[in-house]
Parts: structure tokens; C-alpha cells; sequence
């Protein structure tokens, strides 16, 4: 006889550890399985953590959490080949509790740590564990087969919450192998340099953290940015690119990193580091019409194998899969009650994610994804010509300021053709707010 | 203080240099005896894109122009699953390799 529970959950990333908590909490008999050595073994995120959901689980957990800084300084830069634009804010209340929820984490320690919260709340963990399939009673899921002796575990329901690289969720039938336009590649390195020179370097005190995003030419004018993010005494420094991009034009990620990494504004930042860690990861970021279907009998989808990713300026994963993790075992608690794990009953967690920010958000910037591919002129032409401007602008001379403004407006008409700069902005606006 | 026009200070030299197969060798794996990749190699001598040459970060996959073949250095694949979104023919059955084998972050 195999053994049963009343929820199996597949994966323990932000989005499963979040279900197997709640479940756990509420008294449910609930195991997860995570393929990797220990919890965040295999994950890699940018990353900034938003733990508005996270603060209601489990209320003032920085005190105990390895998060990294809490994120008081963002900017958002744009690049041309050798110059830079920047808008840079630094809100000093966010230094305050709750930190604006926004904390720079290094998931290797910060998913085991959250793992652990789960098992102290009483479920059991897997480690080690692959699951490769489902075991099926007439097309509903009724648990899965792990790749070990005896791998057979029998549940009322399945959370698969198993990541972008979700197998499993094809397995499942619930959707195909997602389009290259759909998946953004994420490479990144870890770069260590002393704490004092960080906060220096970044403008920072007391464990406060910058989010550095650039845009423009980060990629030698392809599609995609780059990020650096300030931890305690290392830097998160990547890139980002859709896989449709990198494959259309012979892009080697390996040689992106290294691009941006020389950038005349990137290299400064960098200066004095050490290499600690190389590593890549892929983002599901189709946006709400690459959604795939959610829940079927006995199973539900969370966090990025459901492909709950905010594609726009937001760039938020960690937050819908921690909220999408919390909806879907209310909804296990629920359907345990009624003893009833047909698809009917498992899409009260459809319901839920409606009505919160998580489908909300998905909709609302449902059109970025189309919008960033068919403007390339947003990581070429733009940044090049904003650039330029301010270049002319700044340049010192003995010319009158008249003669100046003159050049200037001549120059910009000449090369961006106006109406599409218009109708560009226009566009733009559903990817910034 | 230091003055840019100067010339750099000491500890302000530039970030250091590393090649990829460096960079891999900070990575920690737990290498398994046996591939976790698995190519379907009659659609890859077909294959004119070639896009697994492109895609993986860690350039795990390789012409060999004398056998003609892909090999596949499967040790350092960091597990992304580019590979398998970018090749068009589904030739790479991409398994997740066996439990607590394969890359394993320490900072993540
Ligand atoms: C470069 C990069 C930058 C990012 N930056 C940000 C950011 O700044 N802010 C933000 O909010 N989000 C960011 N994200 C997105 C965020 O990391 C994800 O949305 C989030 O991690 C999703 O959580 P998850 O639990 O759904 O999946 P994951 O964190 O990927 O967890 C999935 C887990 O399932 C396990 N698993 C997979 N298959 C199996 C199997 N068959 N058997 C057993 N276990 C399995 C994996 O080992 C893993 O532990 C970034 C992502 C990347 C790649
Ligand atoms: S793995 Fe796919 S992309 Fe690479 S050579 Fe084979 S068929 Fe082509
Ligand atoms: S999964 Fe990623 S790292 Fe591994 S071979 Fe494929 S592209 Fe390369």
C-alpha cells in the first residue's frame, strides 16, 4: 500500500513552501518533494523578495530569515552604448518594519530556511526526491511517482509548484512546451566586495539595499536588461533575455553577461569584486495569455509553473508565488472539508487569485510582453537618441543656448519619427504602470 | 581619496576577469554517472538551427565537426531548461537529473 496524504507538494520554492506552511498549520498531512540536495539548491533569482504575503504567514520574519538588505534605493537606468540616463529614488522610510516589503535574498539560503519554517510547522520534506509522474484513477490525480524505492504517495491533492522548468505541468496535459517568445533567461553572478564598500559605493547604511535596473543597450541593443541588486557583502549582477532573441540572433548568453558587465557604468560598480558563483534560470514571462490552465481533478498549478510572473517594470515572481501557494492550500483545507478534489471544487483557487492582485496584476499588464517585442527601438534607437540629446545638451561650448536648443531639436527630429515615438509612449504605458 | 584622474587606487582595480569554464568551476555539482540529457541524434544531424549551440549558458552542448555529432557535456548543465524551449525538433529529453545530482547553489 502506498502511502497517503492529505496534500503532496511538488517543489519547495517560494510558491510550494508557502502551501506546505499554511497546510501544515492548519493540521493538514501534507509532504513535499524537492529534487535538489537541500531547498534552493537549484534556484536563482534576481532577486528581490515582496513579502507582503510572506508578513501575514509568518508576521516579522526578517527578525529570523536570512533576507540580505531590505530595498530602500531603486533605479532604473537607461543605457546607450557608452553613456548612461538614470531616475534614482532613495525612500528612507522604507527603512521602517515592515521594510516595504522588499528585501534582496540569495535563494539557496533563503528557500531552506522557509523549508524549514514548513517542517517546524509540521510538514514532512523531501529532499532528494524527483518526481518524474502522476498516478491516475480515470484522468484524476491521485498522487505521484518519486524516482526512488517504493516512489508511489497517494494524496487527496497535488500542488505542483514544481517552477519555469515545470515538466511536469506538460505531463499533467495542462499546457504544451511553452513558445522561446514566452521564456526569459536569466544569467547571473555573484560577486563578492567588502560590506563598507557596498554601502559606500551604493550609498547605503544599515543594511538598507539598492535595486539597480538598466535598460537600453544593456545587450548591445537586443531585447532584454540587466539588474544589479545589493546583498550583504555580494552583488546579484545579470542579465535577462527572452530565448526567441538570444536564438534569432545567435546570442551566446555567456558573452551577454560579460557585455554588461563592461558597460563604462557597470564595470565602475563592480570594481575590486571576486567571482563566487555562476548560474542560470529561466523566467516564464508569456504573461497572463500564456497562462497555462491551473487545476484539474486533483491537481492545482502555483508560482511559475502556473507562469504567475508580473512581465512588466515590476518584474514580481516571488510574491505571486508565495500568494498563489497560499491560495491554493486554503483551497486543499476546503476541499478536504467537503471531501470533494474534482476540478469544480479545486477552482475556488482560480476564484481566489481573481480576486486579488495576483490575476488582477496578470491582467492588467497582459499586453507587455507584445508590446517589449515589437518595439525594438526601445533598446536601440531610443536609448542611443536620449542619449544623444542630453549629450548635446551638456556639452560645453561657446555656442549661445539658443543656438544650442536649435541643434537640439533639429537633431531629435531628424531621426526618431515622431508619431511612432508617440505611439510608442502611449504603449509603454501598460508596461510601467 | 582617490582622484579619477589620477589612475585607479589600490582596491579599486577592475572586477576580475574569468572565463566561462572558470566561472563553472565556482559552481558546485554533484556529477552523476550518466547523462540527464538525452539527444534524439538522427533529428540533430537533420538540424540546420543548431540552436542548443547558442542557447545554453554554460555551453554544454558542442559541434563535433570529425564524428559529425553534438556531444553533451551534461556536468556542468546549471539546469536552466533553455535547451529544451529552443530546440524546435524536441530532440533533447530534458530529465531532471537523479535527486540531490547536478548543480547545487550556494548563494542562489
Ligand atoms: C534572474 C531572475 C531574476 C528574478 N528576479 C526576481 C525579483 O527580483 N523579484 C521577484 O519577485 N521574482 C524574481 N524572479 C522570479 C522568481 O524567482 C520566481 O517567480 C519564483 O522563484 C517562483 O517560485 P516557485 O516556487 O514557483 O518556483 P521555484 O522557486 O523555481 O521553485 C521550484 C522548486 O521545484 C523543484 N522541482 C522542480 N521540479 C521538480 C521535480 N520534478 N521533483 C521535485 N522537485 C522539483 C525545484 O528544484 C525548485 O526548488 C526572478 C527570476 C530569475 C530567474
Ligand atoms: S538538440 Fe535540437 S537544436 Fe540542437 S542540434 Fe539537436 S535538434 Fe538541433
Ligand atoms: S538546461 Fe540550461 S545549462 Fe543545461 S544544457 Fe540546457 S541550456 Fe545548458
Amino acid at each position: 500500500m502506498a502511502d497517503r496524504f492529505d496534500c503532496i507538494i511538488v517543489g519547495a520554492g517560494p510558491a510550494g513552501c508557502a502551501a506546505a506552511y499554511k497546510l501544515a498549520s492548519d493540521g493538514m498531512s501534507v509532504i513535499v518533494f524537492e529534487r535538489g540536495e537541500y531547498p534552493g539548491s537549484k534556484n536563482m533569482s534576481g532577486g528581490i523578495l515582496y513579502s507582503t504575503i510572506l508578513n501575514k504567514l509568518i508576521p516579522e520574519f526578517w527578525k529570523e530569515a536570512p533576507v540580505e538588505r531590505h530595498v530602500t534605493r531603486r533605479r532604473y537606468s537607461m543605457l546607450s552604448k557608452d553613456s548612461e540616463a538614470a531616475l534614482d529614488v532613495n525612500i528612507n522610510a522604507f527603512s521602517e518594519p515592515p521594510y516595504n516589503n522588499s528585501f534582496t535574498v540569495l535563494r539557496a539560503k533563503f528557500d531552506r530556511w522557509f523549508a524549514k519554517k514548513a517542517e517546524d510547522a509540521g510538514a514532512l520534506i523531501v529532499t532528494e526526491a524527483v518526481v518524474d509522474g502522476f498516478i491516475t484513477d480515470n484522468e484524476k490525480i491521485t498522487g505521484v511517482k518519486v524516482r526512488m524505492e517504493g516512489g508511489e504517495v497517494l494524496a487527496g491533492a497535488v500542488i505542483l509548484a514544481d517552477g519555469a522548468n515545470s515538466l511536469l505541468s506538460e505531463k499533467a496535459g495542462l499546457r504544451e512546451k511553452p513558445a522561446a517568445k514566452e521564456m526569459i533567461l536569466g544569467v547571473k553572478e555573484i560577486i563578492s566586495l567588502p560590506k563598507e564598500v557596498i554601502e559606500d559605493r551604493f550609498s547605503l547604511e544599515g543594511g538598507q539595499g539598492a535595486a539597480l535596473e538598466f535598460f537600453g543597450q544593456c545587450l548591445g541593443g537586443f531585447a532584454g536588461q540587466g539588474f544589479i541588486y545589493t546583498n550583504a557583502d555580494c552583488l546579484s549582477v545579470g542579465i535577462g533575455c527572452p530565448i526567441s532573441v538570444l536564438q534569432e540572433n545567435g546570442l551566446k548568453p555567456a558573452g551577454l553577461i560579460e557585455a554588461f558587465k563592461k558597460h563604462p557604468s557597470v564595470r565602475n560598480l563592480l570594481r575590486g569584486g571576486r567571482i563566487e558563483e555562476y548560474g542560470a534560470h529561466m523566467i516564464p514571462e508569456g504573461g497572463f495569455s500564456a497562462m497555462p490552465e491551473l487545476t484539474k481533478d486533483g491537481l492545482i498549478l502555483c508560482g511559475d509553473a502556473g507562469g504567475l510572473v508580473n512581465p512588466s517594470l515590476y518584474k514580481e515572481g516571488s510574491n505571486l508565488a508565495m500568494a498563489s501557494g497560499v491560495f491554493a492550500a486554503e483551497t486543499v483545507i476546503e476541499a478536504k472539508k467537503r471531501g470533494d478534489f474534482s476540478k469544480a471544487a479545486l477552482d475556488a483557487y482560480v476564484e481566489k487569485l481573481e480576486n486579488s492582485f495576483v490575476l488582477k496584476d496578470m491582467k492588467r499588464f497582459k499586453d507587455a510582453p507584445e508590446i517589449l517585442r515589437k518595439a525594438p527601438e526601445l533598446f536601440k534607437e531610443y536609448p542611443e537618441e536620449l542619449l544623444e540629446l542630453l549629450r548635446l545638451h551638456f556639452t560645453v561650448s561657446e555656442a549661445s543656448k539658443d543656438e544650442v536648443h536649435g541643434e537640439l531639436r533639429r537633431s531629435f527630429k531628424g531621426k526618431v519619427p515622431a508619431w511612432r515615438l508617440l505611439k510608442n509612449l502611449w504603449k509603454l504605458r501598460r508596461i510601467i504602470s | 581619496m582617490s582622484n579619477p584622474l589620477r589612475g585607479p587606487s589600490p582596491g579599486l582595480e577592475p572586477l576580475e576577469e574569468k572565463t566561462l569554464a572558470e566561472k563553472l568551476f565556482l559552481v558546485r555539482f554533484k556529477v552523476d554517472s550518466a547523462s540527464h540529457l538525452i539527444l534524439n541524434k538522427d533529428l540533430c544531424l537533420d538540424c540546420t538551427v543548431r540552436a542548443c549551440l547558442v542557447i545554453c549558458p554554460s555551453e554544454v552542448y558542442k559541434w563535433t565537426e570529425g564524428r559529425p555529432e553534438i556531444t553533451v557535456s551534461y556536468e556542468g548543465c546549471l539546469e536552466c531548461g533553455a535547451c529544451r524551449i529552443a530546440c524546435a525538433s524536441g530532440a533533447i529529453d530534458w530529465r531532471s537529473p537523479r535527486g540531490g545530482f547536478g548543480v547545487c547553489y550556494k548563494f542562489g
